[in-house]
């Protein structure tokens, strides 16, 4: 018990302090790097919770792919963040009131939670006995919760045809490889004979038809 | 028809299985044509919508669930789909023009269109929280994309954004909203959640509110209002239309459903929100717009305070203030797609114009079109006989009814001060110096200002059919 209680300070400090430092670091890219450190943190609070399936999820999805996204555009990006950060200041007073509002909003949530304890007990679903948490989502993901499955499809589908009509571009400059044409060569059309002159070298007349 | 698949009946949703089916066959003929298809595409993309209203209707009356009741399919559900397809394809319609450029030739637009019609058709039926919040991405996600869709130009690509970054902070709002529910409660349901919320616990009332904050921001009403100017003016016209039209009945029909069906515990909780939300929308809808010289930005103004007084009715709570809502929203979108019928034939020398003093004179050259905008912008201020009086008698009534004195007094006021940037546009058309004429109006502007022209002028003298079928539609919802 005590163990659990270590590891989740552990997770949690480190969490926290690595979620401070996101918004704290000068260089950008370690914001990034300090973020994945926060998923990671996040995801051993999960494990230590029991949710082990939303805690590798959360390590594959988000450290693996959408952390190192981030990472890529912040690279490729030129993006002037010390301008973006001098408005900083101007806005901090707002920003912690919102701040604030929130905290005073979680505290009575919390509170509400912990003074009334049969809020606990109106939970229908409980939680399954002697299944993972992965044979647990398996079991219902594509039975019982089919229509979310399908519906969460179409949005992605509306995501990728969004993405295409934003920035596809048909370039007619760009060469494209037409493998049907590139079969269809024969030595004929690949290359020539000329006679050459002495003295002259070969003149710009003599290219096959398909250079000019 | 008896299909099922893991036990779930699959004859409610048989509409929404084939738009989506149809959406991605459509996106195929598109991709596979060789030669320019967005025409085709298009044409398709409105036969289809056509197709799943008619299903819609031949589905079995009375009140279908599915899905573990995550699914309802009631005369309320019925009749907000019809609305929205309707809106969908009559902007599709819209928006013919629009795609006719050379320059913008993208099918894959009628293709967002009929996605997002699918979100607002499963936010319609909606029986529980996750339903709710996968249709509203659903529906928001092609409204983004939809809204950058002239991306070459400045104002669109920035309207997008600003709707992006915006509606992603809503949706956040919404999630963390239902995330409380859902903890205070133990269920997404909405039937569970009215079982559960009888009380009105501090956690309940504080996901309620950033629920309905969520919701707030999807039907522009104030304070969550502040997008909605630049992405109206932003967006490109047909667009415009789009978003004033079917994405606005799709969140009122979920917003009137949370209120109604998942929170009838606690309405004294909600309804001071809704009056507050329906007082300001009204008041900032009336006053800002006053200012305004752009058509377009003063369209999204007058957008804010219809939907405060359409949530006039939903704040008395009754079934008269649903049928209210529902009567208003259905007259609402037929004035709106009529106006924008008119500011999307608003061209000179081929080039579109936007602003209230390019209307001057527009009775002397152009007498039919200037007749049917000012009957528009008549009922638009709600002036009898016209159709959007009854909207705002409906609701007012309701409200009456349920002892809301000041919220219909201070609606009645603010339709009194919005009548004044209507009838300024009036004056402009019928007593100011004519500017040059405009180019031939399209055929299918022609169309679909005549109907919705028509149906305001003679709403009046056959209201029967549409009341009645909202009543029923509303009492399905008690």
């Amino acid at each position: 018990m005590i163990l659990t209680a270590l590891f989740f300070y552990l997770f949690a400090g480190v969490c926290v302090a690595s979620a401070v430092m996101v918004i704290a670091s000068r260089n950008p890219v370690h914001s990034v790097l300090f973020l994945i450190l926060a998923f990671v943190n996040a995801a051993g609070l999960f494990i230590l919770m029991g949710a082990e399936f939303l805690g590798m999820i959360l390590i594959v999805v988000y450290v693996g792919a959408v952390a190192v996204l981030f990472l890529f555009v912040i690279m490729m990006l030129d993006v002037d963040f010390a301008e973006l950060r001098e408005g900083f200041l101007e806005y901090l007073p707002f920003g912690l009131v919102v701040g604030a509002i929130f905290l005073a909003e979680l505290l009575l949530v919390g509170g509400g939670w912990v003074i009334n304890p049969d809020v606990a007990k109106s939970i229908s679903s409980a939680i399954p006995a002697n299944v993972s948490n992965t044979e647990a989502l398996g079991l219902v993901l594509y039975t019982k919760y089919i229509h979310y499955f399908q519906i969460a499809g179409m949005v992605l589908l509306v995501a990728m045809i969004g993405a295409i009509v934003l920035t596809l571009r048909h370039k007619v400059s760009v060469k494209r490889q037409d493998i049907n044409v590139q079969n269809a060569r024969t030595p004929e059309l690949a290359m020539s004979v000329r006679k050459v002159a002495v003295g002259q070298g070969l003149q710009d007349t003599d290219a096959p038809e398909w250079v000019k | 028809m008896s299909f099922e698949t893991a036990g779930y009946q699959l004859l409610p949703v048989l509409p929404e299985l084939v738009l989506a089916v149809g959406a991605m066959a459509l996106l195929m003929v598109g991709a596979y044509r060789s030669q320019d298809a967005t025409r085709l595409v298009t044409g398709l993309a409105v036969g289809l919508l056509a197709v799943v209203g008619v299903l819609e209707l031949m589905l079995p009356a009375g009140k279908l669930t599915t899905f573990g009741g995550s699914f309802i399919v009631d005369d309320f559900a019925r009749f907000l789909k019809i609305l929205a397809l309707i809106g969908s394809a009559a902007t599709l319609i819209l928006s013919a023009e629009f795609l006719a450029d050379p320059s913008r030739r993208i099918f894959e637009y009628a293709i967002l269109v009929l996605l997002s019609t699918l979100g607002m058709m499963v936010l319609i039926s909606a029986g529980d929280l996750i339903m709710l919040y996968l249709g509203l991405e659903l529906m928001s996600l092609a409204l983004y994309v939809v809204a950058a869709s002239n991306r070459d130009n400045a104002k669109s690509t920035e309207a997008g954004l600003k709707y992006f970054v915006l509606g992603a902070l809503s949706s956040g709002m919404l999630l963390y909203g239902a995330s409380l529910i859902y903890g205070f409660t133990g269920t997404v349901s909405f039937a569970g959640i009215a079982a559960a919320a009888t009380t009105g616990s501090i956690g309940i009332v504080f996901g309620l509110v950033f629920l309905l904050a969520g919701l707030c921001f999807k039907v522009s009403a104030v304070p969550f209002h502040m997008w909605t100017p630049d992405v109206y003016e932003g967006a490109p016209t047909p667009v415009t239309a789009f978003f004033a039209s079917a994405p606005k009945v799709a969140a009122l029909a979920v917003f009137t459903r949370v209120a109604l069906t998942a929170f009838p515990g606690i309405v004294s909780q909600w309804q001071q929100i809704v009056i507050f939300v329906a007082i300001a929308s009204m008041v900032l809808g009336s006053f800002a717009a006053i200012g305004q010289s752009n058509i377009k930005r003063l369209m999204a103004y007058s957008s804010i305070g219809h939907m405060g007084f359409a949530l006039v009715g939903l704040a008395a709570g009754t079934v008269e203030g649903a049928q209210g809502v529902l009567v208003y929203i259905a007259i609402y979108v037929a004035m709106t797609l009529g106006t924008f019928a008119v500011i999307l034939t608003m061209k000179r020398n081929g080039h579109h114009v936007e602003t209230i003093s390019d209307f001057a004179g527009l009775s002397r050259t152009n007498p039919l079109l200037a007749f049917f905008f000012a009957m528009l912008l008549f009922s638009l201020a709600g002036i009898p006989p016209l159709a959007g009086f009854f909207a705002k008698f409906y609701v007012f009534v309701a409200a009456i009814k349920a002892g809301l004195f000041t919220l219909a007094v201070v609606g009645v006021l603010a339709s009194v001060v919005g009548a004044y940037y209507y009838l300024t546009i009036i004056k402009v058309m019928y007593f100011d110096e004519p500017l040059a004429k405009l180019d031939p109006m399209r055929m299918e502007l022609r169309t679909v200002l005549g109907v919705a022209g028509l149906f305001n002028i003679l709403f009046f003298v056959y209201p029967g059919p549409l009341v009645s079928v909202a009543t029923s539609a509303a009492k399905s919802l008690f």
